[in-house]
């Protein structure tokens, strides 16, 4: 076969080496302080990841203690399903069901907080835009994926959002059993009458966005994939960006810090923890 | 119907059984309004295991009532709720801890037992872990979720007798943690027994 000259080594390092500089849409911006998207205010130095996750894709990173990390709807059906671990000790992980008992309330938005299961917050919402998140439903999984797609494979054309984490995990040494219970930012879901769920799926307004701060050092996993609630017949999600960099840690005059007794205390006891 | 295991679980006591596929486990609420948190593992492979959110999803409601089909994390059915004299049970308030206490009552209940801890108790006995604990079920107690969005733990709707019966529909292992939570109206403030029985 020839045609493409990669016939041998050098030919084929060639051919490799003529596809830099391409630019895609789901890509990461590498280095991150070359984003031309950078938020306002940020400088390029402070830029710790840029990365536009693929309708599908799944991408997984570690933060800081104090980083903020933004997540983008670039073209309003993203659903970022999203699995939060201690970076220090994998072992303590996002609890939904915590997150959402011990601060009274089924809905996310600014002010409030994620929970590890140790009584500590991970991450807090400081904007958000969107409005419509879901603590309920979770994400999609094989099974699902193929009764309304026809498959939900990882190498197909169709992956589901559990798969994704379980492959978003595993490159930090984690597995099956480390895939907990998961929020999906973007679409949400409200609880009705009776205790229906009622999914609001869009689609929505380009470029909304929520932006968190790491309150301890976590790797975040996020699947891109459609909301198992979502009943389009067609494989239907857009792109996401995600936007981090560096801050400072919480200061103890934070008003979100303050906000409530109960979230105190998850501040205080992560403050506890990082005594050394 | 031949009853396989017919036995009471003290208050604040973990618990577990083997629920082979076809067999079912009856939970009787001997006192009344006392939370019995539940997981469930297939025998299998232990990494599928209840899965609260692909429940929620797949019956489009918050709420555990007889017909229910209580999903795993693959997405495949576990048990069906056969029978229960309670409107609906919860599955989204977790299972209390140490930890989690801190938070929502002060750090002078740290000390008091949890079901976290009977849940690593009662897991560690096979090998699982605390990577095992994900969002659990709490038969008998009552969790709403107003038009806010305002939840919480309320005094329960459970009474003496009332019961839940579940059918396996795989071979599953069933770990339950007898709830000792004294802080919220989810055992009425007085942890009591509950009955587990088998039959097949």
């Amino acid at each position: 076969m020839s045609g493409s000259g990669t016939a041998d080594p050098a030919g084929a390092r060639a051919h490799a080496r003529a596809m830099a500089g391409t630019r895609v849409e789901a890509m990461p911006t590498v280095p991150a302080t070359a984003a031309d998207d950078r938020p306002a205010g940020v400088a390029p130095d402070a830029m710790l990841w840029a990365e536009t996750i693929a309708a599908g894709g799944y991408a997984a990173k570690r933060l800081d203690r104090g980083a903020r990390l933004r997540l983008v709807d670039l073209h309003g059906d993203a659903c970022l399903s999203t699995l939060v671990f201690n970076a220090e000790r994998p072992i303590e992980r996002l609890n939904v069901a915590d997150t959402l008992k011990v601060q009274w309330n089924a809905y996310l938005g600014a002010g409030r907080l994620l929970l590890s299961d140790m009584g500590k917050v991970m991450l807090s919402i400081l904007e958000d835009d969107a409005g419509s998140h879901d603590a309920f439903c979770g994400a999609s999984n094989a099974l699902s994926n193929a009764r309304r797609y026809g498959d939900g494979d990882n190498w197909g054309a169709h992956p589901n959002a559990r798969d994704r984490f379980a492959l978003g995990v595993a490159k930090y040494g984690l597995g099956r059993k480390d895939i907990h219970p998961c929020i999906n930012w973007f679409k949400g879901v409200r609880v009705g009458h009776d205790g229906a769920t009622e999914p609001q799926i869009g689609p929505f307004a380009p470029g909304r966005q929520v932006t968190l701060r790491a309150e301890m050092d976590v790797i975040v996993v996020l699947a891109n994939c459609p909301h198992v609630l979502d009943s389009r017949p067609e494989y239907i999600v857009t792109p996401a960006r995600a936007l981090a960099w560096r801050g400072p840690p919480t200061p103890v005059d934070d008003p979100i810090r303050n906000a409530t007794p109960e979230g105190l205390r998850a501040f205080l006891n992560v403050e506890e923890d990082l005594r050394r | 119907m031949t009853t396989i295991l017919d036995e009471i679980v003290p208050a604040r006591a973990p618990w577990d059984a083997v629920v082979r596929k076809g067999q079912t486990l009856r939970i009787i609420d001997l006192e009344g309004n006392q939370a019995v948190d539940f997981l469930m593992y297939a025998l299998a492979d232990d990494a599928e295991r209840y899965s609260a959110q692909d429940t929620i999803a797949a019956q489009a409601n918050v709420f555990l009532r007889a017909g229910a089909t209580l999903l795993s994390n693959e997405g495949r059915a576990m048990v069906t709720i056969t029978a229960t004299s309670v409107d609906y049970h919860d599955t989204i308030g977790g299972a209390c801890s140490c930890e989690s206490n801190t938070l929502r009552y002060g750090h002078h209940t740290k000390s008091q037992h949890a079901c976290v801890e009977n849940f690593l108790q009662a897991n560690g006995r096979h090998g699982r872990g605390k990577r095992d604990m994900v969002s659990n079920i709490n038969w008998f107690m009552n969790v709403p979720v107003e038009a806010d969005g305002a939840l919480g733990i309320v005094d329960g709707i459970s009474a003496p007798g009332l019961f839940v019966e579940i059918r396996a529909e795989m071979d599953l292992v069933a770990v339950v943690s007898n709830c000792p939570q004294i802080n919220n109206p989810c055992n009425g403030f007085n942890p009591t027994p509950v009955r587990m029985i088998i039959s097949a």
